[in-house]
């Protein structure tokens, strides 16, 4: 049994014009599986979440949680599920463990709070107010509000955006504690370091729709995989072609700039062994009077194929 | 990590609905601001309006005799004595033009100007204190003259005996006492229900506690059920701190003074459920219950009597809520009436705590 399944999901908001967040979306996701939805700011992610977190009526499709549906088992789902939201500001005057102890209460059957505090590793803030928190702190006891029910199914939105470095490696150590006890979970996220030091499988979101599907490296490999040489010319860089020739060069991206003081190309080359074709590039480069700048060796990452499936980068500030 | 240590099931929960409404209950008791505001300020209120509004003898009332009369065959000295006899006037004398101004701005409430046989008396038509004076003026200079019909005394006394009382429960702070508590029971259940659901909705918290299987039913009653602990906390106060140091008391029975008070606070409970019912932010919802709030303090009758409004807004004014509730416990308090006498506003009340109830019911948005 699937732990969630949905399909043609749509969701348009009213409004001038009509927003449509979700536009025919199917996902499968398995019991035990850690799934992440990978997309852009206002891919609908959040609204595809809460869709199926039962908050929200989709405009049209079908939901399964857990093989039952929202309408005739809402209150069975909710009671083996756990959600974070990707805001929700908790009472600032109430300690951790008296909002740990309002959650606990609606569920029939849940973890002590000590269980909980514990495994969000704030037991030493389990009197104080969430007031007096830092940000990272109350993320966790967001974290932990979704853990007291003891749920099968986690849904989190976001679980790390805005924290620090440190706060979000203690998120993702939650996170792959409760991979390891078993709980299916569904997270969003636009970075993609997260999506690849989390999820198992990914959904890379964008418009409302799937556009690709599979674990990290299938991604990048249904990309192309492989490396990927950048660098920079002084003089303008021949023509594509000429890269192509290249040994080894499966796809070539070659930008020119006009403005003066800059460099005159930039130039990426995706290829499989760029220990072989390295040598041959610079000796055709002198040849060609193109020169050579900076030149940079990487791995293929989802940043590059969400930017080859969109011509975008994931991120605005396109880090 | 010991995972699976520290996976201990705990399958003995609290009752939610004490869970809820204990939270509901520290969030406002951990705010000083919200305890001022709700526990404080009536009794603030009823201090400073109690003193300014203090029973005092009514002050005498200033009267101008105008010296410099065009017409001099009158006296003006008889006049000033005839005056002077009335220990409720203060007169002088002083020139037309100063006693013009004097009438213009206040100072003086009526003006004496000696003219022959018929002396002018100059009111200002818009103010009390000038019919006052005139009344008395008039009278003091009849008496004048039928004194000097009987034989040339000075005066007669009128066969009338003067009686003035000031009887606890119809001082200012009798009527004031009531219209602050309704006051109380409008502003704590609009901002308990109201304020407090949508501040639960902009902050999230509300959607996040609909995902979990919290019942919807216990989360309405515990903010009901905290309201009524608040409330109860305030009657006590208020009306232990009328007694106390101003004397008010309560004249009728304890039952239909809380039956008025339980009533008064379900319909404002309602009234602030729906006036929660769409608003997704602060702003929205202050305005929505300034909207509902402004209109009734003024018109209901908190700090004046509604009575002064106008005859043909009358009838709407008598079926708003808080006049309802203000009168069934000014009702209770001061005159001594029974639940019969104030079953009418109970009933109109009653309606209200429905129809908002139901509306709030259909209109309602958990996220
Ligand atoms: N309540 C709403 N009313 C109208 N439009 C909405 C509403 N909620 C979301 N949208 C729109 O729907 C689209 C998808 O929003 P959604 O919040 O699902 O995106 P997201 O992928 O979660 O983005 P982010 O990464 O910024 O959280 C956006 O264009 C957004 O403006
Ligand atoms: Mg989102």
């Amino acid at each position: 049994m699937a732990a969630i399944l949905c399909s043609g999901l749509f969701k348009s908001y009213p409004g001038k014009p009509l927003v449509e967040a979700v536009r025919g979306l199917d996902l499968r996701i398995e019991e035990g599986e850690c799934f992440g939805i990978l997309g852009p700011n206002g891919a609908g992610k959040t609204t595809t979440l809460e869709i199926l977190e039962g908050l929200q009526d989709p405009t049209s499709g079908t939901v399964e949680i857990l093989g039952k549906s929202w309408a005739d088992h809402g209150n069975d789902i909710r009671q083996r599920i756990g959600i974070t939201l990707q805001e929700t500001r908790l009472s600032e005057k109430q300690t951790v463990a008296e909002t740990l102890g309002l959650f606990r209460s609606f569920y029939k059957r849940g973890l002590s709070l000590d269980a909980a505090v514990a495994i969000v590793g704030l037991e030493a803030k389990k009197a104080c107010r969430i007031g007096t928190l830092s940000g990272g702190q109350k993320q966790r006891v967001a974290l932990a509000c979704a853990l007291v029910g003891d749920p099968d199914l986690l849904f989190l939105d976001e679980p790390s955006t805005g924290l620090d470095p440190q706060s979000r490696q203690q998120v993702w150590e939650v996170v792959r504690a409760l991979k390891v006890r078993g709980k299916t979970i569904l997270l969003t996220t636009h970075y993609m370091d997260e999506a690849e030091k989390l999820c198992d499988r990914l959904a890379v979101v964008d418009h409302g729709k799937v556009i690709a599907l599979g674990s990290t490296d299938e991604l990048i490999s249904q990309f192309g995989g492989g490396n990927l040489v950048e660098f920079d010319t002084p003089r303008k860089a021949p023509s594509a072609d000429v890269f192509n020739r290249l040994s080894g060069v499966k796809t070539v991206k070659l930008t020119h700039h006009e403005n003066p003081g800059e460099a005159a190309s930039h130039v990426v080359l995706q290829m499989a062994q760029p220990h072989l074709a390295l040598p041959e590039l610079l000796t055709m480069l002198e040849k060609a009077g193109a020169g050579l700048l900076s030149l940079n060796v990487r791995q293929a990452t989802l940043e590059d194929v969400f930017l080859a499936l969109t011509g975008r980068n994931l991120r605005e500030d396109g880090k | 990590m010991n995972l699976d240590k520290q996976l201990q099931v705990d399958s003995s929960p609290q009752s939610p609905m004490w869970q809820l409404t204990i939270a509901r209950v520290r969030d406002f008791y951990r705010e000083p601001a919200a305890i001022f505001w709700v526990y404080g300020f009536p009794l603030v209120l009823a201090v400073a309006l109690g003193t300014a509004f203090r029973d005092r003898p009514i002050e005498r009332i200033p009267v101008i005799v105008v010296a410099d009369s065009p017409n001099p065959n009158v006296d003006t000295e008889k006049i000033l004595k005839s005056l002077g006899m009335d220990s409720r006037l203060e007169v002088t004398l002083a020139d037309s033009a100063k006693a013009s101004r004097d009438l213009a701005t206040g100072k003086a409430s009526l003006l004496v100007i000696p003219k022959g046989e018929k002396p002018l008396l100059r009111a200002e038509k818009n103010r009390p204190e000038s019919a006052m004076a005139l009344g008395i003026v008039e009278a003091a200079l009849l008496r004048a003259r039928v004194g000097e019909m009987h034989q040339g005394k000075e005066e007669v006394e009128p066969d009338i005996q003067v009686e003035t009382v000031a009887e606890v429960g119809g001082r200012y702070i009798d009527f004031l006492i009531p219209g602050l508590l309704g006051m109380n029971l409008m502003g704590g259940g609009l901002w308990g229900l109201g304020y407090v659901t949508v501040d639960l909705r902009v902050r999230k918290l509300l959607k996040r506690l609909v995902a979990t299987p919290m019942s919807k039913i216990h989360f309405l009653l515990s903010l009901v059920l905290g309201r009524m602990g608040f409330l109860l906390l305030e009657i006590i106060l208020l009306l232990g701190f009328a007694w106390l140091v101003f004397g008010v008391r309560i004249q009728g029975g304890l039952l239909p003074l809380a039956a008025a008070i339980m009533l008064g606070a379900c319909c404002f409970q309602a009234v602030g459920l729906l006036v929660a019912s769409r608003a997704t932010s602060y702003e929205a919802v202050s305005g929505l219950m300034n909207l509902t709030m402004l209109p009734m303090y003024v018109l209901s009758g908190v700090f004046f009597s509604s009575d002064r409004f106008p005859l043909l807004i009358q009838p709407l004014i008598k079926l708003l809520p808080l006049t309802a509730l203000n009168d069934s416990l000014r009702g209770v308090i001061n005159e001594g009436q029974g639940i019969t006498d104030i079953s009418g506003n109970l009933i109109i009340l009653a309606i209200w705590t429905l129809a908002a109830f139901f509306m709030a019911m259909k209109l309602f948005r958990w996220r």
